[in-house]
C-alpha cells in the first residue's frame, strides 16, 4: 500500500521578484519525521506553505492526503494539517486567555455555525496537559513567555487533531532551556501519536534528533537529502552555508563545549 | 427627541461594537480613513443630487476595496499608504463641499451630525445596521475571534479569515454610512474608537469587551445627548467628549495597569 502523505512535484513558488522555490520535489511517507534545514531564504517556510495550502503555486502540483491544491481549495485541508509558526508578537492586553487559544485549533474542524461542546473543551484541557501548560490555563495569553506561548501554539495545533505536523523554526528566539523543553515536547508528540512531522530550522542545534529524515535546502531548491548521519557532515555544511570546513568544525565544536 | 434618543442608541451599539474590530486588530487609521470616505461620497451625492447615503456607501466600500488587500497582505507599509488614501479623501471632500452650488448646510450638517432632526427612516436603516453588525458578531463569534486575535493562525486551521476581514470592512463602511448625519464625518471615528478603546482597557475576555464597549457607546450617545439638551450645544461634539471622557476613565481605572497579586510578593530568600 503506498503510505505517500505528501507528494510535491516540480513546484515553483514565487514572492514579487522573488523565486522561493524553484522546481522543488519531495515525497513525504506517513508518520515520517523530516527535518529541513538550510540558510535563511532557502525556501524551508515556502515548503510548508504549499504543504498545508497557504503558498501559491506558479508551476508543478502539490498533493497532501490525496487532496490536489489548487488556488482557493487549502481550507479543507489545512483542517487536517496542524502548523506552528515562530514566537509571535501577541498584545499583552489580548482579551484571551491560554484555553481560548487552545480552542481556536478546533474552530476549523468544527465549522461555521458550531460552538464548542463539552468534548472540544475537553480535548483542549487533555493537550493542555499534554505540554504542560494546565496551570496556566486561565491566564491572559499576551502574558506568557516566549517558550509558554510556543507550547501552547503546539496544545492548540494538537487540538487540532491534525494528520499532519508542520513545525517552521518553532525555537527561534527561545533560550536554551525553553528550546529544549520544546524540542523533547516535539519528539515525544511524534513518538507517541506517529504523526507525519515536517520540522524546519536554520539551526541546526535545534534539530531534533527524532529525524528520520533530513532535506537540506539552498537557493530555493533540494540540495540534498538523506538520513541525518550523512547529511550533516562538516563538508556538506561548509557548502550548505558557504563557510570554510575548519569555520564549521570549530563551530560545532564550540557548541558540543557549551 | 425620542428619535434622538434611540439613533444614539442604535448608533452607539453599531459603532462601538465595530469599534472593537478596529482595537483589537490595531488598524485605527484604516477606521478614519474609512469615516472621511464616508463623508466625501455624501458631500458628493449632495454636489450631484443623489442620496448622500448612497454616495457615502459606495466610497467608503471603494475605499475598503483599496484599504484591504493592503492590510490582508501586509506588503508595503499600509499606514503610509493609507494615509495617502486618506488625506485623498479629505481633500475630496473639501472640493466637493467648494463645488456645491448654493448654501453649504446640508454639507455641514454632515460633517458635524444632527441627530435631533433624524427621521423615522434614518432609525429603521440605524436599526437594521445595528442588528446585523450584533448579529454577524454573535453567529460568526469564534470565526470572528480566531481572525482578530491572529489572521494567519485562524487561516492555518482553516478558517475563511480573508472573508472576514473583508466582511469586517464591509461592515464598518455600512455603520459609517448610516452614522454619517447624526453624529457627522469628522466626529463619528471617535464614537466607533473611545467605547472600544475603553472596553479593552478593562477585561481580558473578548465577549465581554463586546459588550462593554457597547453598554460605552450607548452611554456616550445618552450622556452627550443629556448635555447637548441642557446647555445648547452640539450634539455630536457632546457625544465624542461624553465617550473620550468614558476612555480616560477606563484607562486611569484599568486593572491592566496594576501588578497581578501573584507578582506582588517578593520572593522570599527560602524559595530562591
Amino acid at each position: 500500500m503506498d503510505k505517500t502523505v505528501i507528494k510535491i512535484d516540480k513546484a515553483v513558488v514565487s514572492y514579487r521578484e522573488d523565486v522561493a522555490l524553484r522546481g522543488v520535489s519531495l515525497e513525504v511517507q506517513a508518520g515520517e519525521f523530516v527535518g529541513i534545514v538550510g540558510p535563511n531564504g532557502a525556501g524551508k517556510t515556502t515548503i510548508l506553505t504549499i504543504v498545508n495550502g497557504l503558498g501559491k503555486l506558479l508551476h508543478g502540483s502539490v498533493r497532501v492526503l490525496g487532496h490536489s491544491l489548487t488556488p482557493g481549495n487549502g481550507h479543507s485541508l489545512r483542517k487536517r494539517v496542524g502548523y506552528v509558526a515562530q514566537v509571535q508578537n501577541i498584545d499583552p492586553r489580548m482579551p484571551m486567555n491560554v484555553r481560548e487559544v487552545v480552542m481556536i485549533g478546533r474552530y476549523g474542524i468544527l465549522g461555521l455555525f458550531r460552538r464548542p461542546a463539552k468534548h472540544d473543551w475537553k480535548v483542549v484541557d487533555e493537550m493542555l496537559e499534554l505540554v504542560g501548560m494546565t496551570r496556566l490555563a486561565d491566564r491572559p495569553i499576551g502574558h506568557l513567555s516566549g517558550g509558554e506561548q510556543q507550547r501552547v501554539s503546539i496544545a492548540r495545533c494538537l487540538a487540532q487533531e491534525p494528520e499532519i505536523f508542520l513545525l517552521d523554526e518553532p525555537t527561534a528566539s527561545l533560550d536554551w532551556r525553553a528550546k529544549t523543553d520544546i524540542l523533547d515536547l516535539v519528539k515525544l508528540i511524534h513518538d507517541t501519536r506517529h504523526l507525519t512531522t515536517m520540522f524546519v530550522t536554520h539551526d541546526l542545534s535545534a534539530l531534533p534528533v527524532a529525524c528520520d529524515r533530513v532535506i537540506l535546502m539552498k537557493d530555493g531548491l533540494i540540495w540534498s537529502t538523506g538520513m541525518p548521519r550523512e547529511q550533516l557532515t562538516d563538508d556538506k555544511l561548509s557548502q550548505l552555508y558557504d563557510m570554510p570546513v575548519e569555520a564549521v568544525k570549530k563551530r560545532r565544536a564550540e557548541e558540543i563545549l557549551i | 427627541m425620542q428619535n434622538a434618543i434611540l439613533s444614539g442608541v442604535l448608533g452607539g451599539i453599531a459603532c462601538a461594537t465595530i469599534g472593537v474590530f478596529v482595537v483589537l486588530m490595531h488598524m485605527p487609521f484604516i477606521g478614519v480613513c474609512m469615516s472621511h470616505a464616508a463623508f466625501a461620497g455624501a458631500l458628493l451625492g449632495l454636489w450631484l443630487g443623489f442620496n448622500p447615503l448612497i454616495g457615502a456607501f459606495g466610497v467608503s466600500l471603494a475605499a475598503a476595496a483599496v484599504i484591504g488587500p493592503l492590510a490582508d497582505r501586509g506588503e508595503l507599509n499600509p499606514e503610509t499608504s493609507v494615509g495617502v488614501i486618506f488625506s485623498l479623501m479629505l481633500g475630496l471632500a473639501f472640493l466637493f463641499m467648494g463645488l456645491m452650488p448654493g448654501t453649504k448646510s446640508g454639507a455641514l450638517e454632515l460633517l458635524w451630525g444632527s441627530i435631533l432632526t433624524n427621521t423615522r427612516s434614518d432609525i429603521i436603516l440605524l436599526g437594521i445596521v445595528a442588528v446585523v453588525v450584533v448579529g454577524i458578531v454573535i453567529i460568526f463569534f469564534k470565526e470572528i475571534q480566531a481572525t482578530v486575535f491572529h489572521r494567519d493562525m485562524a487561516l492555518s486551521v482553516g478558517i475563511p479569515a480573508t472573508l472576514f476581514l473583508y466582511g469586517i470592512l464591509f461592515l464598518t463602511g455600512a455603520t459609517i454610512t448610516v452614522s454619517l448625519r447624526s453624529i457627522g464625518g469628522l466626529l463619528i471615528f471617535s464614537l466607533i474608537l473611545n467605547p472600544a478603546a475603553a472596553a479593552y482597557q478593562l477585561t481580558y475576555k473578548m465577549s465581554r469587551m463586546f459588550l462593554l464597549a457597547a453598554v460605552f457607546g450607548v452611554l456616550s450617545s445618552l450622556i452627550g445627548l443629556l448635555f447637548s439638551y441642557l446647555f445648547n450645544i452640539p450634539s455630536g461634539a457632546t457625544i465624542v467628549v461624553t465617550s473620550s471622557v468614558i476612555f480616560m476613565l477606563a484607562a486611569v481605572f484599568s486593572p491592566k495597569r496594576k501588578i497581578k497579586s501573584w507578582l506582588q510578593k517578593p520572593v522570599e530568600e527560602s524559595s530562591l
